[in-house]
């Protein structure tokens, strides 16, 4: 950790990587609550927050190394990666409400394949050519 | 009489759920590339504006539901799915129409194939929903 400090990504680190487990983790305990009937249970929604708060802990040390001068290799695309990032356990939040089915469920599930794949790409517009 | 089941329900809402989040991928993506580097592949880049729109009065469509929901939501899916196939098709044969991707190109590869299996399943429910169940 301390040797990548200098030349390392921001959003390449333990957050990345714990949220990229806990949205797979969420992913398939609803999976299995979609298969078993079962609509989205308090587990997935307070899965749903521990998520953003960890997206937007990683957002906030991005905006700081930002702040600090570093700058991503494709700016653009970086932050738009970021903002939809952190809006994704919001839209499966909210949707999921919505539907108190399995099919809610299967929303949560969704969003939270999604989510690490926007994780991967986030970390590939900070890096581009030889970063 | 011929009431038909609301296509913003049950599986429908995991449809819109899946449309809105290729509205946003494709409108994200397309309003990047026709920003900063139109001259280079302005075909490609109108085809994501046009897809990106599509997404959405598609996920608009199916989440009003109703009659003209339902039409504006068959329009777009049946839309949807000449258009992934004719530029998959046209990606392959022809590489200097399609110089950089679309969300279309190679049948929706890069998108795990979801493009080209999401306006099926569209107009799959539309069908299951076309009336109330028994």
């Amino acid at each position: 950790m301390t040797s990548a400090a200098a030349a390392g990504s921001p959003v390449d680190g333990l957050l990345a990587t714990a949220s990229i487990v806990l949205s797979l983790v969420i992913a398939v305990w609803a999976l299995v609550a979609a298969l078993r009937h079962r609509a989205p249970d308090r587990l997935q929604f307070v899965g749903l927050a521990v998520l953003e708060l960890t997206l937007l802990a990683l957002a906030v040390v991005a905006l700081v190394a930002l702040g600090g001068g570093e700058r991503p290799g494709e700016p653009g695309a970086f932050f738009g990666y970021l903002v939809t990032l952190v809006c994704l356990p919001p839209l499966a939040w909210v949707l999921a409400r919505m539907e108190p089915t399995r099919w809610g469920s299967a929303i949560v599930c969704a969003v939270c394949l999604v989510t690490p794949v926007v994780v991967v790409r986030l970390q590939q517009t900070w890096e581009v050519l030889g970063g | 009489m011929a009431e038909q089941r609301a296509t913003n329900r049950g599986p429908g809402r995991l449809l819109i759920a899946i449309y809105i989040l290729f509205a946003i991928a494709a409108t994200s993506r397309a309003g990047l590339q026709i920003a900063t580097k139109f001259d280079e592949a302005p075909v490609a880049y109108l085809l994501s504006a046009v897809a990106a729109l599509i997404y959405i009065v598609a996920a608009v469509g199916l989440a009003r539901a109703g009659h003209t929901g339902r039409r504006v939501a068959l329009a777009c899916c049946s839309v949807e799915l000449v258009g992934v196939v004719a530029v998959g098709i046209l990606s392959i044969a022809d590489k200097e129409l399609f110089p950089d991707e679309t969300v279309w190109s190679d049948f929706g590869s890069g998108y795990g194939y979801v493009p080209l299996v999401l306006p099926m399943l569209g107009l799959f429910w539309l069908w299951r929903t076309r009336r109330a169940p028994a």
